[in-house]
């Protein structure tokens, strides 16, 4: 327990009840620990905008969701007709919902926006593997908050969205059947599947997402922001003034948080005009189809999951039978890769070539709907991993040899196209394309540990580079 | 060097997504849709669409989330309402539901009559808004005796929906004229022949469907315009903020060396 502090009787009625609550909580040092002596480093660009933005969307999202939730009906029988409510009869309900509705999608456009981030800046390496980690498990939360929130308006693609993904954990061999039926809890997509996205979507993974969110600060002041130029502004060597606190750092407060501000007013501009001006974002935000109550006779012809999705979405659609053979051909060549060229000793050389002939067979006999799962689940999955794949000596991209700048340039445009065509519908051509996308994906983060190392590195600065505004 | 690439990463993006808007465009098919003449603060416009919809399209489809109440918005009195647009059980507080029962509405036209509550947004897609595809749709139809209920529709062919409105438009049936193109013959539509006159003239009869489209899209959406208007203050209100946020802080960091 820490020294019991006494304050002078003539000291103001402020500080003391400040003292009186900083000797029952640490509400003083929180303040500190986390705001006014955070030092963050002062080189931080445009790109570091994301992180406290993802947090406002985070706050919009429940504190919205909370008024939705108080007119919103999780019955199928009138869960549309409560949207309408909302949008026609609540005192501004419209407003309540678009920036809900808004909200879902900026969330993944700060998410994706702050994850670039991270892999250009190396901002997953060590020591911040953790704040990485948590932060792609926050990622994995936000899809399925996503995914389950997208049903509960109980439009068309509410409910054929939410049909084809839950049919794809039918796909897993034996359990998948029934693994889908305790999803959606009966036979289709009903009632019952209703109220348990429900259920996860207003308290289950927000729940977790908030746990998440404070692991991944936590995380990060524990070690220290990363920065641009992927400089320790806090480690053993780092320069520091009299007081023990690093030069290139200044306090997050209140540098960072007037900084935070601006960003946050620019943000809140792009956010209000969509939500006034086009709050359907042409059919990308709120699908046009969405607008017609869920019809259990009558497929859409025409089924695409939300802009967000549609990257991963491809990956999946991507895998054929046909493209099994390429799947095939790439473990094959990692199983002669691990015999023939790699200096591991013989007995894991054996285990590798084992696990290969074993992973062959498999994709033999199991259906290509379930690899395609295994894609789409793997291409989420191995970010997760990225800290122990990336062998590069500098964590900055500024650092980098060019050739590699070029290659992140590719993967971001690989990405993209990946997510334009996963909101078309299927074609020859986009088929191939996306398949070419899906190797290029995997082959990024898979072939990392030895591409990261090639060409010639620039020689990484003592101090962050920084000039005075 | 690390600016330049992301600017160019940034620009690609954007183009990607810009060729993906564009393509979508292109790739749905059908007929061109007609642009409707949209003028949802228009009052009196509203009103008489508000009419027709009552006097035509009620009887078979309901706007069960639109509350006659709703149409004080127009500049109706709750009187006016009463009077004019409402059967005389009804309520200002209830929402405007059709009196067809619906398993007969599925023996005569093979299908429910769709909800028109939300059918302006719900319409819409990559060819055209939706206001776009009614206004076409409501003037396309024409005499089909293969057809059970004798009329057909080129927005949306083999509707189960018969002409309603005929009375006003009259009949016609389109025509085709076989064209060479690309070595193939097809046919394309060159116009209208009038079977018989309607109660409008052709000038008039597109004014009626622009009224009820109108009307149709302020019910899709009754806050839009408040919603855009006040978009306006709103915007106006951040970029005020942003320049105060701005200048607060360079004045924070001008300390920072």
């Amino acid at each position: 327990m820490a020294e019991f502090k006494e304050i002078s009787p003539n000291a103001s009625a402020g500080a003391r009840l400040l003292n009186w609550v900083d000797n029952r909580f640490p509400a003083s040092q929180l303040y500190k620990e986390h705001l006014s002596e955070y030092y963050a480093p002062k080189n931080f660009n445009f790109w570091y905008f994301f992180g406290s933005l993802a947090l406002l969307v985070l706050v919009i999202q429940i504190v919205t969701g909370i008024f939705l939730v108080m007119n919103y009906k999780p019955d199928a029988a009138v869960a549309f007709a409560s949207v309408e409510y909302i949008m026609r009869d609540v005192p501004w309900g419209w407003l309540i919902r678009y920036m809900h509705s808004t909200g879902a999608s900026a969330f993944f456009i700060v998410v994706y926006m702050h994850m670039f981030r991270g892999l250009i800046y190396g901002s997953y390496r060590k020591p911040r593997e953790l704040v990485w980690i948590f932060g792609c498990a926050i990622f994995l939360c936000l899809m399925a908050e996503a995914f389950m929130g997208y049903l509960l308006p109980w439009g068309q693609m509410s409910y054929w969205g939410a049909q084809v993904i839950v049919n794809l954990f039918s796909a897993i061999p034996f359990v998948g059947p029934d693994l889908a039926l305790l999803i959606r809890g009966d036979y289709v997509v009903s009632d019952a599947t209703l109220n348990r996205f429900f259920a996860f979507h207003v308290i289950a993974v927000p729940l977790v997402l908030l746990g998440l969110v404070v692991a991944h600060i936590i995380a990060l002041h524990e070690v220290g922001s990363n920065n641009p130029d992927g400089v320790e502004i806090k480690g053993p060597k780092a320069p520091k003034d009299a007081q023990g606190h690093p030069l290139d750092g200044i306090p997050f407060h209140p540098y960072y948080t007037v900084h935070d501000i601006l960003g946050v007013s620019v943000f809140l501009m792009a956010f209000s005009a969509i939500i006034f001006f086009a709050p359907t974002a042409g059919g990308y935000f709120l699908e046009y189809n969405n607008f017609i109550p869920a019809d259990p006779f009558k497929t859409p012809n025409h089924i695409a999951p939300v802009w967000y999705f549609t990257p991963f979405y491809s990956m999946l659609r991507a895998i054929t039978s046909e493209m099994m053979y390429a799947l095939i051909a790439c473990v094959f060549g990692a199983g002669l890769f691990a015999a023939l060229k790699s200096k591991m000793p013989s007995f894991m050389k054996a285990v590798s070539v084992v696990a290969c002939v074993a992973v062959i067979a498999m994709m033999l006999s199991i259906d290509a709907k379930f690899w395609g799962v295994v894609v789409m689940g793997g291409a989420v999955v191995i970010l997760f991993f990225l800290p122990w794949l990336d062998n590069a000596p500098v964590k900055s991209i500024r650092y980098r040899p060019d050739w590699q700048k070029y290659l992140y340039a590719v993967f971001v445009v690989v990405f993209a196209v990946l997510g334009y065509l996963g909101v078309q519908p299927p074609s020859e051509i986009g088929g191939r394309v996306s398949q070419v996308g899906t190797l290029f994906y995997f082959g990024f983060f898979l072939l990392m540990p030895w591409w990261s190392q090639i060409g010639t590195f620039k020689q990484v600065p003592d101090r962050v580079t920084f000039e005075a505004h | 060097m690390l600016k330049k690439f992301m600017q160019w990463a940034l620009a690609t993006t954007l183009t990607v997504s810009a060729l993906g808007m564009a393509g979508q465009a292109v790739a749905h098919e059908g007929v061109a849709l007609d642009k409707a003449p949209l003028r949802t603060n228009d009052l009196a416009s509203l009103q008489r669409g508000a009419k027709t919809f009552v006097n035509y399209c009620l009887n078979c489809h309901s706007a069960a989330f639109n509350r006659y109440v709703a149409l004080t918005q127009l500049g109706l009195t709750e009187q006016q309402i009463k009077d004019n647009l409402m059967f005389t059980t009804d309520k200002l507080g209830d929402t405007m539901k059709a009196s067809i029962d619906p398993r007969q509405a599925k023996d005569w036209f093979g299908a429910n009559p769709p909800d028109l509550t939300l059918i302006a947004r719900s319409r819409a897609s990559d060819s055209g808004s939706g206001a776009d595809y009614l206004y076409t749709y409501m003037r396309t139809f024409y005499r089909d005796d293969t057809r059970p209920t004798g009329w057909n529709n080129i927005a949306y062919p083999n509707v189960g929906m018969p002409h309603v409105l005929w009375e006003l438009q009259g009949s016609r049936r389109p025509v085709y004229v076989k064209e060479e193109e690309h070595g193939h013959e097809v046919e394309v539509f060159k116009g209208w022949e009038q079977i018989t006159p309607g109660t409008q003239t052709p000038l008039q009869y597109d004014q009626t469907v622009a009224d009820l489209v109108n009307y149709l899209q302020w019910m899709g959406e009754p806050n839009e315009d408040h919603r855009i208007r006040l978009g306006v203050w709103v915007l106006i209100f951040l970029l005020g903020f942003s320049i105060i946020a701005w200048r607060l802080n360079a004045s924070f960091w001008k300390d920072i060396k």
